[in-house]
């Protein structure tokens, strides 16, 4: 099968839909040459750098019948549209009493490794999550990337894709063929039966070498990418965890209130999940502070290989007897 | 000053304003009967500029509202049955209840919303004007938005970035003379928000917010204008909240007396229907009668609202998402 990078993935996604779609239209601070050429400047529009007004204008041009996509770039950038994603976009469809849809693709990159410093390396998707009404993935393959922005496209809410910047040049195989992925499907990335590791883009790729180095000495590690943040496919990591009895959960975000979390609370509120826990569940996530620019900070900061297998050597120790009173 | 109105649509705007008028002094009223729950801003005394824009677009042309949003519904032509049913929270609402006072809607009627934010919608509607454009059939969107906006970045964001892709809008700011319960005067440096129109490249013009016909004319020149493909116009209507910044009781209300009364003597809907009459094209059976006709539709209104069950709580969940 062909190769394309995660990046390739994504364009290729957009400009498929565009060719099928042409209420689609795409609004970015600057405009991405490939689809600049293909589709011209009134579907590929060059913006000033006005993302709360870019993040408004594709609410009202979804509301007027439109496809927008708004590229927001880094999801720092985000940030000074707020009060467009949390007050209007997240809210609109349900506080008009479902009267329109509001088809938005906004893309914006997430994660650490590019040595940019607090402002540029952030992963601030569980913020996000916490809001009802945005649909939001992260996906760790350029296989995954391509289907789960194709789907995306097509959804009739606003969607959030958060791409990772440590995976933009990453290749791996996509068919020439026609295909989608479902938001809200995981996928168990490697099948294992002693300790599920729950991970999201590029500790996906961490925790199957981890998964690999610890099969030499018998670990069988499962490894589960839920790719979709919001619908969250909880039955698929319950389904795990029943199995092998053993969570790890990865996440280049801080530990507080993030989605770790959440996975954490999804195992241990259900019966059936929490019965066959072995270990008390283990969260191997960035430090809870702003990411630092030097090379030694920053790769200090963020989770690797060698802290999601401690984590999974730490799951299968199982509990740590209570202290005697 | 009425140009070409037939006395017939000028009379249809009066009606109009009357019924905003009364539409809001029955919201107060069941608003403090405990009928009405949260709050309600009222635009009493703001309403020709709702109705003296609006009666210059077509059905087709989109407009986005505030806070104070129940002027611009009625004068774009929502139902007022389910007007008043969503303020009542009831299922037959605009917004199945979901929404309240200030989040009326009517997409099939061009209207983007009322919005709890201020400056919350501008960019909203910038996008259904872009949408108007990328149509290209000619129709034109409209940002309503009062002096408190045209400080916020939504507004500097988005004339910009309409008037360098010449988007067929209308920002039509309310200059009300009061944010909340400050003084515009307190927060503006320049005494005309128009005057920013000029860090745009954009015509911008001052009008008397409270002659319906001065209003009309200023949009329909900026309609003319957006048609044609020469892009956004910035039109300030001096106008006057006539009442505090919400409905509710208590509240600090820093309003001068005599500012108040000063206004209430250039009162617009008073103004309209005096010169109606002046004209001929009114007297006295024919006012009251659309006085009845006004008063027995908002009956109608909350009958209906009555009527109107109550969402079912389960109904708290539906429409999260679109299908």
């Amino acid at each position: 099968m062909r190769e394309l990078t995660y990046n390739e993935a994504a364009l290729e996604a957009v400009a498929e839909e565009m060719r099928q779609d042409t209420k689609i239209f795409y609004m970015s601070t600057d405009p991405i040459p490939p689809l600049l050429k293909e589709f011209g400047d009134k579907r590929i529009r060059a913006t000033p750098i006005a993302e709360g007004a870019l993040t408004g204008m594709a609410i009202g041009a979804a509301g007027s019948g439109f496809r927008p996509i708004v590229d927001w770039r880094q999801v720092t950038f985000a940030f000074v549209a707020m009060d467009q994603i949390v007050n209007q976009a997240s809210k609109i469809h349900y506080m008009f009493g479902g009267q329109r849809s509001f088809p938005i693709v906004y893309r914006a990159n997430v994660g650490g490794g590019t040595r940019l410093a607090a402002q540029h390396c952030q992963c601030p998707y569980s913020m996000f999550m916490n809001l009802a009404g945005l649909k939001l993935f992260l996906p760790s393959t350029p296989y995954d990337m391509k289907g789960l922005l194709k789907s995306a496209i097509r959804d009739n809410n606003p969607v959030i894709s958060f791409e990772s910047n440590r995976l933009l040049a990453r290749k791996g195989p996509v068919p020439e063929e026609e295909y989608t992925i479902p938001l809200g499907l995981a996928d168990v990335k490697r099948a294992g039966s002693d300790v599920t590791v729950v991970a999201l883009a590029w500790l996906v790729h961490e925790a199957l070498a981890a998964a690999e180095a610890l099969a030499a000495e018998g670990i069988s590690v499962e490894v589960v990418d839920p790719r979709t943040l919001v619908p969250l496919d909880k039955e698929t990591i319950r389904r795990s965890v029943q199995k092998t009895g053993r969570l790890v959960i990865a996440d280049e975000a801080g530990p507080t209130a993030g989605f770790s979390a959440e996975v954490a609370a999804v195992v241990t509120e259900d019966d059936a999940t929490f019965a066959a826990l072995k270990s008390p569940v283990r969260r191997v996530c960035a430090l809870q502070v702003p990411i630092p620019y030097s090379p030694g900070l920053e790769d200090h900061v963020f989770p690797d290989r060698k802290r999601i297998t401690d984590g999974i050597r730490a799951v299968l120790k199982g509990p740590k007897p209570a202290a005697a009173a | 000053m009425a140009g070409n109105l037939s006395p017939d649509k000028q009379r249809q705007m009066l009606r109009q304003m009357l019924t905003i008028r009364r539409f809001e002094e029955r919201a107060s009223n069941d608003y403090h009967a405990g009928k009405i729950y949260g709050v309600v801003h009222c635009y009493i005394g703001e309403e020709a500029v709702a109705v003296g824009v609006c009666s210059a677009l077509e059905p087709t042309d989109r407009i986005i509202s505030t806070h104070r949003g129940h002027g611009h519904c009625i004068a774009k032509g929502a139902d007022l049955n389910r007007m008043m049913a969503e303020l009542y929270g009831r299922q037959a609402g605009y917004c199945k209840g979901k929404g309240g006072s200030m989040h009326i809607a009517d997409f099939g009627i061009g209207m983007l919303g009322a919005n709890g934010i201020v400056a919350g919608g501008i960019a909203i509607v910038t996008g259904a004007g872009l949408a108007a454009q990328m149509e290209g059939k000619g129709g034109v969107a409209v940002s309503f938005f009062g002096d408190g906006a045209s400080n916020a970045g939504p507004f500097h964001e988005c004339l910009n970035i309409a008037a360098a892709w010449k988007l067929p809008m209308l920002y039509v700011c309310e200059n009300n003379g009061w944010a909340a319960q400050t003084a515009a005067v307190a927060t503006h440096a320049m005494s005309d928000v128009a005057g920013r129109a000029a860090g745009y490249g954009i015509p911008g013009v001052v009008v008397d917010g409270n002659d319906i016909f001065a209003v009309h004319q200023a949009a329909s020149r900026a309609v003319a204008r957006a048609r044609a493909g020469e892009g956004p116009t910035l039109i300030e209507c001096k106008t006057y909240r006539q009442r505090a910044h919400t409905e509710r009781k208590g509240q600090p209300d820093p309003r001068d007396q005599a500012e108040v009364e000063a206004w209430l003597q250039k009162d617009p809907l008073t103004l309209l229907e005096r010169k109606l009459k002046a004209q001929g094209d009114l007297d006295d059976a024919g006012w009251q009668a659309m006085e009845r006709e006004v008063m027995a539709a908002l009956e109608r209104a909350v009958a209906f609202a009555e009527a109107s069950p109550f969402p079912t709580p389960e109904q708290a969940t539906d429409d999260v998402f679109a299908a």
